[in-house]
């Protein structure tokens, strides 16, 4: 009972190799998590594990998804929702012409119509605030209301496993804090969770696992509370609170300091 | 200023049957962000078949027309499938390239079927009116049947189509796959599903608008096609990606139109004759000038 990635190998426009052997496994009940640089894979693998690939000239070359003991990678995105696994894309991208309404109902469009206002209880439950402006249009929410919605959204077709794509971007302390929450909530209640952060503080605080990855592999692996405690993970990922550095950027911080002694 | 009451109504009814034309492109161009440049071949292709099935097969002429916009829809989808999909993230341009194409062999297509011969599609509204105002000497503001037929049938189908996209799940799908196709798919949308469903209702609505032009009690051929590019005047003047500016598009267009050719003649005859057609594209041009998004539209149309 594992979503599951192996070996994976991901070329964009035939030529552009973005993972070259990235490895990992999502129990039903745990938080995992993904931290890595800029550039490094994070999205491509979530695209790759559901069906995302297509619309950006990407392909699996080698390597597979598997659900359970299904491979899901052959299936399309509407399948792979279908199936079970839901997604918050990175920089939310909910409809912003649409009220907030409009929008958890498009999250719920597999599950074709029944017991619609049911799951709309369960998510204005979860996100009181949504239920407030739940006639407003999505485009007028805060940042953070917005992460919400997206988180909302997804969660209206009642995955078994929920993929975040770095849902703390952009948004103040507080309300990551917040979002950080809701995300343990959401576990608590039954749904797997892959977290993919480059704020890998918040992250580790909360995840079982954890996974690093630079250049698209897998290059490190282990229990959260491990990783918290490796000096490197330290360095490159829990410098600044939240704030964005990737290895490339601490390389290139101290060869300058080696130039200027 | 009977004569200009009596212009307006007209104006209307073609204006109602230009809107659909122009909501016929804008379904596809949301769904899929291609012009499709198709549409007059669709248009043609559902007039002959109500012609085909109306004449030919004696079938009765509303039957004809439902038959006529399924033959289209499917028409649309299939070439979806076969000529757009596979452009499918590559530029616009050349998938409107596409449309192009497409445009030609559905013109060749028809051709062959209208095999030169002019046809009718036996509408029940021919050539009569009713008298609106009678005068001394006969009627004042007489309308066509016909007229009437194009607001009312083009106005009900548009309603029924705005209400459906905006209340049911798969209208909800349309427009959020319209907004954001990755987003779309990520929930677990069938987006190729959405295309070809939005090629079937731009099918269709072609098909229906031409029937309606057709239904005067004259004749058509396959060059009555062209009729189809009229259209665009009142895409560009509502917004290329707005149904409610298509619509509105659409009746100023015919509204000018039909004023133009009431007019002219009278206070501008060195113009020369039929500047009535000459007069949406010139206020195409005027609002590419001013306003290049339309009444409408949003500012910026570029998607891939
Ligand atoms: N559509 C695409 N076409 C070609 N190359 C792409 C495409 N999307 C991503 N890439 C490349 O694939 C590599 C991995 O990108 P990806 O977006 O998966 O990284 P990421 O870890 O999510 O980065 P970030 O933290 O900035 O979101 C990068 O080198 C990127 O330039
Ligand atoms: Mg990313």
């Amino acid at each position: 009972m594992t979503l599951a990635v192996h070996n994976l190998e991901v070329v964009y426009e035939d030529v552009m190799l973005a993972l070259r052997g990235a490895s990992l496994s999502v129990a039903p009940d745990s938080i995992v998590a993904v931290l890595g640089a800029n550039g490094a894979g994070k999205t491509t693998l979530l695209r790759a594990m559901t069906g995302l690939l297509d619309i950006h000239r990407g392909r699996i070359t080698r390597g597979y998804v598997s659900l359970d003991d299904a491979k899901i990678d052959t299936r399309k995105a509407a399948g792979v929702v279908a199936s079970g696994v839901s997604q918050v894309m990175e920089g939310r991208r909910v409809f912003t012409e649409f009220t907030v309404e409009e929008n958890l109902r498009v999250g719920a469009h597999t599950q074709a119509g029944s017991g619609l206002k049911d799951k709309y209880d369960r998510i204005y439950g979860m996100f009181p605030i949504l239920a407030q402006r739940k006639a407003e249009r999505a485009g007028y929410l805060s940042g953070g209301e917005q992460q919400m919605l997206a988180i909302g959204r997804a969660m209206m077709s009642e995955p078994s496993y929920l993929l975040l794509d770095e849902p703390s971007l952009g948004l103040a302390p507080k309300i990551v804090e917040q979002i950080r929450d809701l995300i343990v909530d959401i576990n608590k209640a039954g749904t797997g969770v892959l977290l993919i952060e480059q704020n890998a503080a918040m992250a580790l605080s909360i995840a079982d696992h954890g996974y690093v990855m630079e250049n698209g592999l897998t290059v490190m692996d282990a229990p959260a509370a491990t990783l918290r405690g490796d000096s490197d993970i330290q360095e490159f990922y829990l410098g600044g609170a939240g704030e964005k550095r990737s290895l490339r950027e601490v390389k290139h911080y101290k060869r300058r300091k080696r130039w200027l002694s | 200023m009977t004569t200009f009451i009596t212009s307006v109504i007209s104006g209307l009814g073609t204006g109602a049957v230009y809107g659909l034309l122009a909501v016929s492109f804008v379904i596809i161009f949301r769904a899929t962000g291609v012009l499709n440049f198709a549409q007059p071949g669709l248009l043609i292709i559902g007039v002959f078949f109500c012609s085909y099935f109306a004449v030919t097969q004696g079938l009765p002429f509303y039957v004809s027309v439902v038959l006529a916009m399924l033959v289209a829809a499917l028409v649309g989808i299939v070439s979806e499938r076969v000529a757009i999909r596979p452009m499918v993230g590559r530029p616009v341009f050349a998938a409107a390239l596409v449309t192009v194409g497409l445009f030609t062999i559905l013109l060749i297509v028809a051709f062959r079927l209208f095999d030169s011969a002019a046809r009718t599609i036996n509408d029940p509204w021919q050539l009569e009116q009713v008298c609106l105002l009678a005068s001394d000497t006969g009627c004042a503001i007489p309308v066509y049947h016909n007229t009437i037929a194009r607001f009312v049938i083009s106005m009900v189908v548009l309603g029924l189509l705005g209400w459906w996209l905006s209340r049911s799940r798969i209208g909800l799908a349309m427009r959020a796959t319209s907004l954001d196709q990755e987003a779309a798919l990520a929930q677990g949308i069938d987006v190729g599903r959405v295309f070809s469903l939005s090629w079937a209702i731009g099918g269709a609505l072609a098909a229906l608008a031409g029937i309606l032009l057709a239904a005067n009690g004259s004749v058509v051929q396959a060059t009555d096609a062209l009729f189809a590019l009229v259209a665009l005047p009142a895409l560009i003047l509502g917004g290329i990606d707005s149904l409610k500016g298509a619509v509105v598009g659409g009746l100023l267009i015919g509204l000018i139109s039909s004023i133009t050719s009431t007019y002219q003649p009278i206070y501008a005859p060195w113009l020369g004759p039929n500047f009535e057609n000459v007069v949406p594209y010139l206020v195409m041009i005027l609002v590419l000038l001013i306003r290049p998004y339309g009444l409408y539209g949003t500012k910026e149309v570029q998607r891939v």
